[in-house]
């Protein structure tokens, strides 16, 4: 026998479909991680600063450098993607404009991590046109 | 919830914001310190996501070569880059000290006006100090 009730009236009382709370947590793992990355992250722009280019290179080589530096730019790219994409959530309400600005969150935060990422790496491994 | 007893809340007079409700045009409305901490959270979050910007370029630059790493360092060297940085530097280490406070909030702490505004306030002095400090190494050690 077909059902009469609508979709919201068989979801009611059945409580949330349990990945709500995934967004919720993620910022706040890594939030956690960020606050030790960026400490780091400012200690080294610090020592930086005046690094002439051969300087900023050797700098890179050194494994634990460019470890962390990869994991700063990747966990920054994905707390900031999750924060913008509340900020967008909370004042955008025309879906068109909505969608459009939360997907080029999406691609902006994937671009600097990829550029991030593949740009220390390759220095790293020497190939820094040096 | 029995449907007879969501039917009467229909006719209850909608609820109004708190700072509404002193008449059609009157406000009851004033800056709290937890407001401006709330609203510089996010301010601060929307500069780094300028940052990132920046330090990727930064990377992709020095991947690039010499040419490229000396213009960006160039940029970033510049009256208008040290300004740039000095604001970032705020943001940072206020977003930092501000995360924590919200972390505190998280697992239930921390949400007495007083102890809200007092965390509220240690967040501001702590982003002020350390970006200061900061600066200061950097100017000390002849990084500016």
């Amino acid at each position: 026998m077909a059902s009469y009730r609508t979709p919201l009236g068989r979801a009611r009382g059945l409580g949330s479909a349990k990945h709500g709370v995934g967004h919720f947590i993620a910022q706040r793992v890594s939030a956690v991680a960020l606050i030790f990355l960026v400490l780091w992250g400012v200690d080294s722009v610090l020592s930086l600063s005046h690094a002439d280019y051969e300087t900023a290179v050797l700098w890179l080589h050194s494994p634990w450098n460019a470890i962390l530096a990869s994991l700063l730019i990747g966990v920054m790219s994905f707390h900031m993607k999750l924060g913008m994409q509340v900020i967008i959530e909370d004042y955008i309400e025309r879906p068109i404009t909505r969608n459009v600005l939360l997907i080029l969150n999406l691609f902006a935060a994937w671009l600097i991590g990829a550029a991030g990422v593949f740009s220390i790496l390759k220095v790293a491994f020497g190939g820094g046109a040096y | 919830m029995s449907e007879a007893k969501a039917n009467t809340a229909v006719t209850k007079p909608r609820p109004l914001s708190p700072h509404l409700v002193g008449g059609p045009h009157v406000f009851f409305w004033r800056w709290h310190l937890t407001m401006l901490t709330s609203i510089v959270h996010r301010a601060t979050g929307m500069a780094l996501y300028f940052a990132a910007f920046l330090g990727a370029a930064w990377a992709l630059s020095l991947a690039s070569g010499a040419e490229a790493y000396g213009q960006f360092m160039g940029v970033m060297g510049s009256p208008l880059g040290k300004l740039v940085l000095f604001g970032l530097t705020f943001s940072a280490f206020y977003h930092l000290a501000n995360g924590i406070r919200h972390l505190a909030w998280d697992s239930g702490k921390g949400f007495e006006p007083k102890v809200a505004d007092t965390t509220g306030a240690a967040a501001l002095a702590f982003g002020v100090a350390a970006t200061i400090a900061v600066w200061a190494i950097a100017f000390m050690t002849g990084a500016l």
